[in-house]
């Protein structure tokens, strides 16, 4: 394929492909940097999950062993469990949350609109390690302000700390917190290239808001909902500076999450013949992941 | 002629943008629809501001005053103990050094080296072109995180561990950035490209002379993007750096998250001097970052 598109394009603009030194000049920084930075480590990863090595001294090949370790390693099964839960719990919300913000900031009727957007905006900048502190202190058990307006309230505190399923619920809440304001953005474009004259035609027939959003607004916006699935999807798979500062993959290890288990395993117990090896195997969910869901979206655009 | 043509595009967009607003108030329906909305939206607007205020104002808070029952929204004697047990305990003005250093080289050459690329990938017709191109979509399927093991092993191979270098390299290199320019200089007319040509331009000139220039709204959007990301890296500045004295700023409050008994009037402290950057920055380009067409799979 990519023999045969020079010849193609070679006809019309000849002017185009006879320039060869020009684009390699440019392009020769990145390629260097691609080179060392990308293929490299990838090759040499690759390499190394077939290896015992430990980043220094001598290694040798194992075959498929550390492969066939992590398969029976509850460690990794477990933050695999986690990560996936996580994943599961963010997505949905964070979906939820950026697309109705989207839809209030852009309705004609919400006034202040351009005002609010920055208070949605806000979250997203700050680093996930303040905002890890951020919720932790807002979640402390004894301290924070939640439990505070529990009790307040007439309720008992909640142990947000020390408790694994609630822990990782704040974490699930905090990250829809600081992401929203990304998707948010890919919705609001996304809203506004809906042609208008759709819901006049729309409101000529007598149909309300919630009938326009869910016959003519979602159905539009689909190609967008589909990329911010996917990119939540393999960002909630990869989390781990948020949990790092709001409960430390705690209490104790039970919300270590996979991208932790690799640091830990790779860099605090030096194995990265075993390290890289639970890379590739996070990889290859990551694709499977991304492939399913161009499936699913191939057959509905197809419908 | 056409050069000056690219730059009011930008601003036909935004005052599109403003002649949308417009109408906003007059629309019939008027107050009945106006009032469900605006409540929803400031209701949102304030869960998602709250946090945020309550850490800000918390910070102001003297540390005995912290956990004092009850709780109050806003300090009541505002002191800035917490900022300067921070700025000197945690050794923070190196961080903050560090961070700024790392953050402006990166985005320099960032900015710089996508622009080349972008504008290559789209005026030029080459097989070695079509080949890096489908190795730059291959960056993207390939999250940094998976490659966090072997990419540490070359980048100690390379002699750069330790050091701020080892943080910046790797970095430069963005599909995001990339296929922001190429989509931009997509829209840019060959014939202006041939017109300079004709009047005898060399190629490389061609592109510092008209193309570097017009792509300046892209490469703000491109700038404050790359400055957010690294300003708020934390995992491969935390491979990469063991001596303190090279720290970058999150390192640098996660160390002291970490601790067993947190100082939570540093801590605040600390935070809050580490967000006041980037806020002031995205306040500042706001208006680019609000208006860039972002669509294509973002990830740094």
């Amino acid at each position: 394929m990519t023999k045969r598109a020079p010849d193609v394009s070679a006809s019309p603009p000849r002017s185009r492909s006879k320039y060869t030194l020009a684009p390699l000049v440019l392009i020769a920084a990145n390629v260097v940097l691609f080179a060392l930075f990308f293929v490299w480590p990838a090759v040499i990863g690759l390499v190394y999950s077939f290896t015992n090595y430990t980043g220094v001294g001598v290694f040798q090949f194992i075959g498929l062993d550390n492969y066939s370790r992590l398969f029976g390693d509850s460690t990794f099964f477990d933050a695999l469990t986690r990560t996936l839960l996580y994943t599961v719990l963010f997505v949905p919300l964070n979906f939820v949350l950026s697309l109705l913000i989207a839809n209030v900031l852009v309705s004609k009727h919400a006034k202040g609109a351009s005002v609010a957007r920055v208070f949605f905006f806000i979250p997203w900048l700050l680093s996930p390690i303040v905002v890890g502190v951020l919720w932790r202190w807002l979640f402390g058990e004894n301290f924070g302000l939640v439990n505070y307006l529990i009790e307040k309230a007439g309720g008992s505190a909640v142990p947000w700390q020390s408790n694994a399923d609630l822990s990782l619920i704040v974490v699930v809440v905090a990250a829809s917190w600081a992401w929203t304001g990304f998707s948010m953005l890919l919705f609001i474009a996304a809203i506004k290239n809906v042609p208008t004259s759709y819901y006049e035609a729309a409101a000529l027939d007598g149909a309300g808001p919630w009938r326009q959003f869910f016959s003519i607004t979602l159905p539009s916006i689909a190609p967008t909902s589909f990329i911010v699935i996917l990119l939540n999807t393999i960002h909630g798979m990869k989390e781990y500076p948020l949990f790092a500062s709001l409960n430390n993959g705690g209490p104790g290890t039970s919300n270590n999450l996979l991208v932790q288990y690799i640091y830990q395993t790779g860099f605090k117990a030096g194995q990265i013949g075993y390290a890289s090896a639970a890379s590739f195997v996070l990889m290859l969910i990551l694709m499977a992941v991304a492939i399913i869901q161009l499936m699913v979206n191939r057959r509905v655009e197809n419908r | 002629m056409t050069t000056t043509d690219m730059p009011r595009k930008a601003d036909a967009d935004s005052a599109r943008a403003v002649s949308r607003k417009r109408p906003r108030g007059t629309v019939g329906g008027g107050l009945r629809r106006a009032v469900p909305a605006t409540t929803l939206l400031w209701v949102l607007a304030a869960l998602y501001g709250l946090p945020v205020l309550w850490f800000v104002l918390s910070s102001f808070k003297p540390a005995g005053d912290l956990f004092s029952l009850p709780l109050t929204l806003f300090p009541e004697d505002p002191t800035v103990s917490g900022y300067k047990a921070a700025w000197d305990s945690a050794n923070f003005s190196q961080y903050f050094i560090n961070t700024t250093i790392v953050c402006v080289i990166a985005t320099i050459l960032t900015v710089g080296v996508s622009c080349c690329t972008g504008y290559a990938l789209a005026k030029y017709d080459n097989k070695w072109l079509k080949v890096f191109f489908v190795g730059i979509l291959a960056t993207t399927m390939l999250p940094s995180e998976v490659m966090l093991a072997p990419q540490f092993l070359v980048v100690r191979d390379l002699g750069l561990y330790n050091s701020l270098a080892g943080i910046i390299l790797p970095a430069v290199l963005t599909a995001t950035g990339c296929f922001m320019f190429r989509q931009f200089f997509l829209t840019v007319p060959d014939e202006l490209i041939e017109a300079a040509r004709i009047d005898g331009a060399r190629e490389l000139s061609i592109f510092l002379r008209i193309m570097v220039p017009i792509s300046r709204p892209i490469m703000l959007t491109l700038a404050i993007l790359s400055f957010q990301w690294r300003w708020n890296d934390y995992i491969w500045p935390l491979l990469m750096l063991n001596d303190p004295e090279k720290f970058t700023v999150q390192i640098g409050i996660q160390s002291l998250v970490g601790a067993q008994n947190i100082n939570w009037s540093l801590v605040l402290g600390g935070s809050v001097i580490s967000m006041i950057p980037l806020i002031v920055v995205f306040l500042v380009f706001q208006r680019y970052v609000m208006n860039a067409d972002i669509n294509a799979g973002l990830k740094d």
